[in-house]
């Protein structure tokens, strides 16, 4: 079981759920890598660093079509986590690209709920985002009111 | 067959689009991903996407937003007030055979055996007593035989 704070450093990505899905906790410099034992059957471990990238890498297709960027998400969402800022930058960069803002909201919706009912998580996102957002000119739902009802 | 051929009278997308006629689901829709008809003036804004973001107001990222999705998370996700109504009506049909079962009562049923008449009951109690039921911490044990009265 991975625990993800190191010092005061919040990262995005923590274990939601308690049960015995795939863990894809963030690991900061205090921890090496990879876990020694899991109880896989065989197959590699896919860190928590080389799942980042990928999905970066997959969002910053610089022809990324809109299909591929709802599968994306819609995958990226399915998973038991809460995706790294890096990668929401890079899904929000290729909604720029496909000139797409009402994804690029619903993505920081989707984030947010996901976070359940682990409050921090959003704000810090958002936080880390933001040179991203003011640089794309992306509001967020709660600048538009969206997130009430 | 006679299904298909029906239904077909009604909605002008082809039968063929769902995995089976009566099924609850369907595979895609091409309504469900595709851009619904846009008016003028939300095409225009659909051109104004193109470029800079920071350039449209609030109102038309809103605007943006309903184009492609009908609900936002918090529409989405609220609650409603059914459960009041689901709630409401146990209480109802819980209450309405209570009122069936005392009318069997009356109705139906016929009497009870002779067995249940008080002065019966009596005599069972009595000769409960006197057989000494459970006289160490039941029954008897709580019966004071010398004034022939239950102990206090």
């Amino acid at each position: 079981m991975r625990d993800s704070h190191c010092g005061n450093m919040f990262r995005a990505v923590i274990r939601l759920s308690a049960s015995g899905a795939r863990s894809l906790a963030r690991s900061r410099p205090c921890y090496s890598a990879p876990l020694a034992s899991r109880c896989y059957s065989h197959g590699k471990v896919e860190t928590d660093e080389e799942f980042d990238s990928r999905w970066v890498t997959y969002f910053s297709k610089p022809d990324i079509d809109a299909w591929e960027l709802r599968k994306g998400m819609n995958t990226l969402i399915g998973y038991d986590l809460v995706p790294e800022p890096k990668i929401l930058d890079s899904a929000l960069r290729a909604c720029r690209r496909l000139n797409d803002l009402a994804s690029a909201i619903r993505i920081l919706e989707a984030v947010k709920d996901k976070a359940g009912p682990h409050k921090d998580i959003y704000p810090y996102l958002i936080q880390e985002l933001k040179p991203t957002l003011a640089e794309l000119g992306i509001s967020t739902p709660e600048e538009l009111g969206i997130d009430k009802l | 067959m006679l299904a298909t051929r029906a239904l077909s009278l009604i909605g002008k997308r082809a039968i063929s689009t769902s995995v089976c006629v009566r099924g609850g689901h369907g595979v895609a829709k091409v309504e469900d991903y595709t851009l619904p008809d846009l008016s003028a003036d939300q095409k225009s804004l659909k051109e104004k996407e193109k470029g800079s973001w920071a350039a449209l107001s609030n109102e038309e990222k809103i605007a943006l937003y309903r184009i492609s999705f009908k609900q936002s998370f918090a529409e989405m996700n609220q609650g409603s007030s059914e459960w009041k109504s689901v709630v409401g009506g146990i209480f109802f049909f819980v209450g309405f055979t209570g009122l069936v079962v005392l009318w069997q009562r009356k109705y139906v049923y016929g009497p009870v055996p002779h067995t249940f008449d008080p002065e019966y009951k009596e005599k069972e109690l009595q000769r409960m007593l006197d057989m000494r039921i459970n006289p160490v911490e039941g029954f008897s044990a709580k019966w004071d035989y010398e004034n022939k009265q239950w102990k206090k």
